[in-house]
């Protein structure tokens, strides 16, 4: 009897423990249970802001040289990958008839040079006729004043003279449209040689040959590129920012630059420059970062992570960001007061870099917030405060 | 007075107790079915609920962007925010793709959004926010993701930085959170062996590639590699305006299709789950059945096992109602020990599955009340069986 009453004893014990265990369910995963949250107070912190985009990697001064009117490529003289110097043979362009074109206003500027010196051996002549012209003329003036030849003699020779002094400015004005026409045709001549040589692509800077766009014998229009060029030491990169993340960018700022070739090497650079024009279709800022020593080896093009820390803020009131909720259509955090939570909202300011937001109204030193949460928080929520969700 | 029921139980108390926990654990795997269903309705529901729009704009005649592919242009969203009544409005992308993790892979809806918008995830339960515009993420903990951990969504690589909970597709894909631009990309970018066959394809055009117009190419090609859409514009309306007529308003004049939280809610639950949760309904509904045999057997068998004792109350002149009395009350105490036990197990159990499963209480109430019912039913046949029998039995007749 005695046994069998030890033995209710220990069914009913069971049955209660399984009750309790179904209640204790039923409180911790059912709508009874309490929500797990983290909670942080709110405290002074130094705010240290970062901005964050993708930079690409571009020469500041880059060359398309090509010729300036439409033709055949003769020879390219370079390679892709080539250093070449300011001045230095490029590639050249056919000249078609522009040889022989050269050689007929060289002919023609040297018969120039030739009929230059007839005229001067005519002035010369006309110069010493005038003058036989000029003595004849003043002996029979003389002869006829006194008599001994008859006045119709004198007059002749009178004309001779004047005949001779035309003569003479005929030839000097032969002369002088000799000289311009040697000036024309050597002008002429500078011509051809000028276009001649324009059809010699001359690098117009130090630089690295990127690409080659025409081989010898592809015709190439006007404008059109046969070598590009690019000056290698104003590599720099082209940063595109978020326009709603890019308050407190400036020139000078100092830039951290993370090529997607070093992952693991932060290279110091600058922003040197902030571009007027922002893109409106992506919208991006636009703005250029300097290396601080450009690296060796890096290629244009290639993509490139820039943090820049823009100056922070002092001892700021703040939380951590993820306590930062949307309720109601306000931005604001939940206040944990006496075990419940209660929804304020709040105006905010500067992020930190640790995830921290500058709380500008609306919180206190002091006050308790909660930061995570295991679902959407409401004013009546059971809570229970824990110091992780994760786990372990 | 004695309880009847009450020592037999404690006769064979072994059997009894034994008989209770299998069929409670029978009842926790039709629990945990019930849970199953229910887990998908509410993935489907948390997908809209966690997504913060009043309405969903979409592509003209889908109804994208959870059931049907959808695509619009990325500035859809500026001539919405001009419209009254729309107090916010935000691109969204969805791409359900394998996020790689070292050697692991993950099924994961990638969601692309802008911070401070719609289609933020509301909370963490750990870390923090995007801060960068870029690789940055935020993942469900169902990923078994962790904090700092870097994943690789196509070619870049991306820094988890916060956790949140319950952040599922309405397959139940757990979510990972990338900045916008960077999802576009994702969806969208092709591999380089296609952009390079792509970039030939082009040069081989005559008609794009013309000689005397250097640039022309270059152009035609940057214009191919640049994509401006997103699935949807997540909207939220002003307070004073009802969904339904700013909806109506952006389909009238956008030319996009507009959903209200209602409207999607049928576009999900009665379109894209309908099929599976018919299939996971069909097969509770036959659990449900199969279970309710089971109960009502075992309690006619363990009825029919104690004939001879009940033959031996009946020679000793028990009454009729006390015998019933015995074999109800037994009935419905193995019920309630299965329905507990099957409550806990399936509590219990419930976390490990892949995907989420919903315990209601309602259910919960309702296995409760038809457990009961089966078992009351169960004994009266049970009963039946015991009244009829024959008290000669009790002495070899």
């Amino acid at each position: 009897m005695n046994f069998s009453f030890n033995r209710r004893n220990i069914l009913i014990t069971a049955a209660v423990l399984l009750l309790a265990v179904l209640l204790l369910f039923v409180a911790r995963s059912g709508p009874l249970a309490s929500m797990r949250v983290t909670v942080a107070p709110v405290a002074r912190a130094d705010l240290a802001p970062l901005l964050f985009g993708i930079g690409l990697v571009e020469a500041r001064r880059s060359y398309l040289v090509g010729p300036t009117t439409a033709g055949r490529v003769r020879q390219v003289a370079v390679d892709v990958g080539e250093v070449v110097k300011a001045g230095q043979l490029l590639a050249e362009m056919d000249p078609v008839d522009l040889d022989q074109r050269l050689a007929a206003t060289g002919a023609a500027a040297n018969r120039a040079k030739s009929a230059v010196d007839t005229a001067s051996a005519q002035l010369a002549d006309s110069v010493a006729r005038r003058e036989v012209a000029a003595a004849n003329a003043r002996r029979y003036e003389e002869l006829g004043r006194k008599g001994f030849v008859s006045s119709s003699v004198t007059e002749g020779k009178t004309q001779e003279m004047n005949s001779a002094t035309a003569q003479f400015a005929a030839a000097e004005a032969a002369l002088a449209g000799a000289r311009q026409d040697r000036a024309r045709l050597d002008a002429e001549r500078g011509g051809a040689r000028q276009q001649r040589g324009n059809l010699r692509l001359l690098a117009p800077a130090d630089g690295v040959v990127t690409a080659r766009d025409a081989e010898p014998g592809s015709t190439v229009v006007a404008g059109q590129a046969v070598v590009r060029l690019v000056a290698a030491d104003s590599l720099w990169l082209k940063l595109r920012l978020d326009q709603h993340r890019s308050a407190g960018l400036q020139v000078g700022l100092p830039a951290e630059i993370v090529l997607r070739s070093r992952p693991g090497q932060v290279l110091p650079g600058k922003v040197a420059r902030i571009e007027m024009l922002g893109d409106s279709v992506t919208e991006e800022r636009i703005a250029q970062v300097a290396f601080d020593t450009p690296p060796q080896d890096v290629s244009i093009g290639e993509m490139s992570e820039i943090t820049l820390h823009p100056p922070g803020v002092k001892q700021a009131l703040a939380v951590p960001g993820a306590a930062l909720r949307l309720h109601g259509g306000k931005t604001g955090v939940w206040l944990l007061a006496a075990g419940k939570p209660a929804f304020v909202p709040v105006r905010t300011g500067t992020s930190g870099a640790d995830g921290r937001v500058q709380i500008i109204d609306g919180l206190k030193e002091g006050d308790v917030v909660i930061v995570h949460s295991e679902s959407e928080l409401a004013a009546d929520s059971r809570i229970k405060v824990v110091s992780t969700l994760t786990g372990s | 007075m004695i309880s009847l029921a009450g020592r037999d139980i404690l006769h064979s108390w072994g059997k009894f107790v034994l008989t209770g926990v299998g069929l409670g654990l029978l009842i926790g795997a039709t629990l945990t079915m019930a849970g199953v269903y229910r887990g998908m309705v509410d993935d489907a529901r948390v997908l809209l609920t966690n997504s913060g729009a009043d309405i969903w704009v979409v592509q003209k005649d889908t109804q994208g962007p959870y059931a049907e592919a959808s695509s619009i242009r990325d500035d859809v969203y500026r001539g919405l925010l001009g419209m009254p009544g729309v107090a916010q409005a935000a691109n969204v992308t969805y791409l359900t793709m394998q996020v790689r993790h070292g050697v692991r892979e993950s099924r994961t809806m990638v969601v692309g959004f802008e911070p401070g918008q719609p289609g933020e995830p509301g909370y963490l339960v750990a870390g923090r926010r995007l801060l960068r515009g870029h690789f940055e993420a935020i993942a469900d903990v169902k990923t078994g993701f962790k904090i700092g951990e870097r994943i690789r969504i196509r070619r870049h690589d991306y820094e988890v930085v916060g956790l949140t909970r319950r952040m599922v597709s309405s397959g139940g894909d757990p979510m990972v959170f990338i900045p916008l631009k960077d999802a576009q990309e994702a969806q969208f970018l092709k591999d380089n062996d296609a952009i390079v066959a792509d970039r030939a394809r082009t040069a081989a055009n005559p008609a794009l590639n013309r000689p005397g117009v250097p640039g022309l190419l270059d152009a035609v090609t940057a214009s191919q590699t640049i994509n401006h859409s997103v699935n949807a514009v997540l909207v939220k309306v002003g307070v004073g305006d009802t969904a339904a007529s700013v909806a109506q308003e952006i389909r009238r004049w956008k030319h996009v299709q507009a959903y209200t939280r209602e409207q999607m809610e049928e576009i999900l639950i009665e379109k894209l789950v309908a099929t599976s949760a018919k299939q996971i309904g069909m097969f509770l509904a036959i659990l449900t059945v199969v279970s309710a045999a089971i109960v009502a057997f075992i309690i006619y068998t363990m009825t029919l096992g104690k004939i001879r004792e009940i033959a031996v109350l009946k020679l000793i002149g028990t009454r009729n109602r006390t015998i019933a009395g015995m074999i109800l009350q037994q009935a419905l105490g193995l019920g309630l020990i299965g329905f507990i036990v099957g409550k806990i197990s399936a509590t219990l159990w419930a976390p490990a599955f892949p995907k989420y499963v919903l315990l209601e209480t309602a259910d919960a109430m309702r296995a409760l009340v038809i457990v009961m019912v089966v078992c009351a039913l169960a004994s009266t046949l049970a009963i039946r069986a015991a009244l009829k029998v024959d008290p000669a039995t009790a002495i070899g007749g």
